[in-house]
Parts: C-alpha cells; sequence; structure tokens
C-alpha cells in the first residue's frame, strides 16, 4: 500500500510518520511530475489552503488532481485539506478543487486563540482526541456525504465516496483510529 | 505540558514549508496572501526601514494591525520589543496569531525577556544559537527562528545562526548523559530540554530562518540547512517586483531541494532589494538578547 502525501506546505510529515506506523508506505508529491506514481490514495495535510491552492494552480496541478479524484483515488483531506476540497466555502471565495459536496466554514473558530482540544466520538469510536488549529467546520453536508464526527454540534468529519475529511488534525496525536479509518479505505 | 502551549506549537506545525512575509499595510498583506504567504508579519516599517530611519522602534499600532487582521484569512503575527510584556498584552487583546520578541524593535529591557508562559497567545522569538533558542523556549517560546541580520537584505548571519544551532544539535546527540549536564550548566538551560535535543537531534520546536533572506535561492539555501520555513522581511516590498518576489520564494521553499525548478523560479524577478553588508552597518540587531 502506498499513499501520496501533498507536500507543497504545512503538516505532511506528521501524516506520513502516522501510516508509516500502520505499515503504509509513503512519498511525498511537491510538483505535477510526482503526481503520476502510482499510488493507492492521497493525504491533503492541514496549513494554509491559499498557500497550497496557489501553488497548485501555479504547478498546473489542478485538474491531474481533480481528474484522479473523480476517478475514485481515496482521499484524505485534514484542516486545510477540507478547505481545497469542499464545493462551497462559506465565509470566502473558494476557487479551490471543490469536489465533495460540503459547504465549509474558514477560521470558522476565530482566530488562533480560538483553537482548542477536545475528546470525542468518530465513526462511533469513543474518546478520539480532536485538535483543532485555526479550524474550519462543515456548515452543510449534502446529500450522499455521511457525518463521521460532531463536536459541539458542529460537523467535523464527513466521507463521500472516496473523499474523506476532518477539520481537526489526527495527526497531531498518538491516537491512530482516524488513519486506520482511511487506510481501510484504501481497499 | 499545558494544552494552548501544545495548541501554539501545533500551530507553527501548520506553518512548516512556508513563507512568512512581513507587511506594512492591507493592501501589501494582501499582496502577500495572493502570492502564497503562510502568514504576514504586520509591522508599521519593514527593518530596511528601521534601521535607516534609526531612533526607538515600537510595536505597531493597533489600528494598523486590525485592518491587516480585517484583510486576510492566513495567521497575522507583529512584534513587540524584547521585555516589553505589555506590548504583548496588548497584542494578546488584538487576538494576534503570533507574538514575535523581536530584536528587529529596540529593546525595552535589557536583561530579562517576556515570561511567555504567561500569555495564552503564541511567541517566536529569535536565536543565533543552541543555548539562546533552548532559554526562549524555557521561557515558554512555541517556535525558534534565526536571528539573522535583518534589514540588510544580507543572508550570512541567517546561515551562521543556522548552522550554529543545527551543529550545536548534532554535538549534543553524541554526548554521554553525564557529560550533559556540564553541558546544561554551559549553554546555562535546563537540562530536561537539553535531553530532549540529544535524544531526538532537534528543538522541541518548529525552527525557521530569518533575516536577509532576498532571493528562491536564499530561501533553499537556509531549507538545505535545516530550516523549517522562512521569514521574508524587507527582501519582498524593498524589491523590483514584489508580487512576483514573493510567489517565487513560496514556491522555492516548496522546491528547496529541486534546482532545476530553482533555476526557473529565479529567473527575470527584477531588482533584488540592494542590501548592505554586515561590514557597513553600526548596528548588530542579532546581538540585542542573549
Amino acid at each position: 500500500m502506498v499513499v501520496g502525501v501533498l507536500a507543497l506546505q504545512g503538516a505532511f510529515i506528521e501524516h506520513q510518520k502516522m501510516l508509516e506506523k500502520l505499515g503504509v508506505e509513503t512519498f511525498q508529491i511537491r510538483n505535477r511530475s510526482q503526481l503520476d506514481k502510482p499510488m493507492d490514495g492521497i493525504v491533503l495535510p492541514g496549513g494554509e489552503s491559499t498557500t497550497m491552492f496557489r501553488i497548485l494552480r501555479d504547478q498546473l496541478m489542478v485538474e491531474p488532481l481533480k481528474k484522479m479524484i473523480h476517478g475514485g483515488l481515496p482521499t484524505f483531506g485534514t484542516c486545510a485539506g477540507l478547505l481545497l476540497l469542499a464545493k462551497q466555502v462559506d465565509n470566502y471565495k473558494s476557487d479551490y478543487l471543490q469536489t465533495m459536496d460540503i459547504e465549509a466554514k474558514k477560521n470558522a473558530y476565530g482566530r488562533q486563540l480560538g483553537s482548542f482540544k477536545a475528546i470525542g466520538e468518530f465513526n462511533g469510536q469513543d474518546n478520539t482526541p480532536f485538535v483543532f488549529i485555526r479550524a474550519p467546520y462543515i456548515v452543510e453536508a449534502k446529500e450522499g456525504v455521511e457525518v463521521l464526527a460532531i463536536v459541539n454540534g458542529k460537523i467535523v468529519a464527513a466521507r463521500q465516496n472516496n473523499q474523506f475529511v476532518t477539520a481537526f488534525h489526527p495527526e497531531l496525536t498518538d491516537d491512530l483510529t482516524v488513519h486506520k479509518y482511511f487506510v481501510d479505505m484504501l481497499g | 505540558m499545558n494544552k494552548r502551549y501544545e495548541l501554539n506549537k501545533e500551530l507553527a506545525q501548520m506553518l512548516k514549508g512556508g513563507v512568512i512575509m512581513d507587511v506594512t499595510n492591507a493592501e501589501q498583506a494582501k499582496i502577500a496572501e495572493e502570492a502564497g504567504a503562510c502568514a504576514v508579519m504586520a509591522l508599521e516599517r519593514i527593518p530596511a526601514d528601521i534601521r535607516a530611519a534609526g531612533g526607538v522602534s515600537r510595536m505597531s499600532d493597533p489600528k494598523l494591525i486590525k485592518e491587516i487582521q480585517e484583510a486576510v484569512t492566513i495567521p497575522v503575527m507583529a512584534k513587540v520589543r524584547i521585555g516589553h510584556f505589555v506590548e504583548a498584552q496588548i497584542l494578546e487583546a488584538l487576538e494576534i496569531d503570533y507574538i514575535d520578541e523581536s530584536e528587529v524593535l529596540s529593546p525595552a529591557d535589557d536583561t530579562y525577556h517576556i515570561d511567555k508562559t504567561k500569555f495564552k497567545a503564541p511567541f517566536v522569538c529569535g536565536a543565533k544559537n543552541l543555548g539562546e533558542a533552548l532559554r526562549r523556549i524555557e521561557e515558554g517560546a512555541s517556535m525558534i527562528r534565526t536571528k539573522g541580520e535583518p534589514g540588510t537584505g544580507d543572508v550570512i548571519q541567517a546561515v551562521i545562526h543556522m548552522r550554529k544551532i543545527q551543529s550545536e544539535m548534532r554535538r549534543m546527540t553524541s554526548l554521554s548523559e553525564d557529560e550533559l549536564y556540564n553541558e546544561a550548566k554551559n549553554l546555562q538551560v535546563s537540562y530536561d530540554l537539553l535531553k530532549y535535543v540529544k535524544e531526538n537531534g532537534k528543538l522541541p520546536v518548529v525552527n525557521f530562518a530569518a533575516g536577509g533572506v532576498a532571493t528562491p535561492a536564499d530561501a533553499a539555501l537556509m531549507m538545505q540547512l535545516g530550516a523549517e520555513g522562512v521569514f521574508v522581511g524587507s527582501g519582498i516590498f524593498k524589491s523590483g517586483d514584489p508580487a512576483k518576489r514573493a510567489n517565487a520564494i513560496v514556491k522555492a521553499v516548496t522546491n528547496f531541494d529541486d534546482p532545476k525548478v530553482l533555476a526557473e523560479l529565479s529567473e527575470d524577478l527584477g531588482e533584488a532589494m540592494v542590501g548592505i553588508n554586515e561590514n557597513e552597518i553600526d548596528l548588530l540587531m542579532s546581538n540585542r538578547g542573549q
């Protein structure tokens, strides 16, 4: 099993470490040609969505990436990755990848002083740690989207077929629950 | 370790592989964001102008900081004088995303740095060697950057500081436990922090490069020397074509180990900031706050 981790900016190494703990091989995707390497899944990590999208656009990676996701490649977006995949962003004029039928809200909990940790239920599993860093949340999950976690009344994890997103950062914890869920999607 | 400090270290992790740019108004902040900056540093004058103007240099006007916060969705940082904890209280009240306790401004205290553990807002501090870095972390900094020599457009000091920190860390990994006690004494740092460095070969927080970065090649050089991201101060808005240069530096950090891409990025950027070299300046800012 091999997973490509988008490594344009942000906390991509943390995802690689988690996946490697689960016996999954990973590699970094920094440019257009690395998108052509064979992979069983892809991770869009946390970081700044504006930064990542500008580089994706400049390096002509938007269309090939969209094609791969529409083609059924298992895709896991955390935080900024969630924003990249959302069809709509409520408080931001998004022209990102827009492949997933969710409406997200950017910096939904405010600035850094609004960042927080919580423990809750993910896909029926109790005691999953959630780390929210200037995080978004999902305002609305459209038809065909399965809600996997809710914190303080807000949707913070969801899946639509091959696309799986979390508003929080499982890669910053020692808990492998969420990454295991993604590895199970790899088939 | 308290949750707030962990969250603050984790925000710095999200900035990794990115470029943090100095901006002096909302318009520049938007240019920086559009070019791909992962955060902006709001200040009234960029370091090159602070250097030229002389006099006492202080925290920026809150009005300016608020305008910049309104203009962009990426994190906004701002600087306070070394030891000036009231300026830091004010920035925290503005809900700033990161406070830079910075040698670029005139120090307010020649002995004591801010006790950063008293704050909820995160702090980044400059360091030119491992001892300084660990002392700042002990005081509560959740991110470190090299000091470099700000406002010069000359990368030599940032290189010296980054090399020094990296080589000192490498040396720590080879020390025995008993030698480590003595080294903690020499460096005036706690044994526990030094033990972390020995065991992990790195700082317990994210470490960026800063000071004198002016070109995509400078940024990539700092990344190859072990920086986890780059601050660019005067280098962008003192150059001929700020938007283009800013964007090229962003992509140079992503592609730091790909010389072919770096060659393309370095092409036709217009004039770089003229710069002054460290022998031509009277004031070495990096000596402020040991």
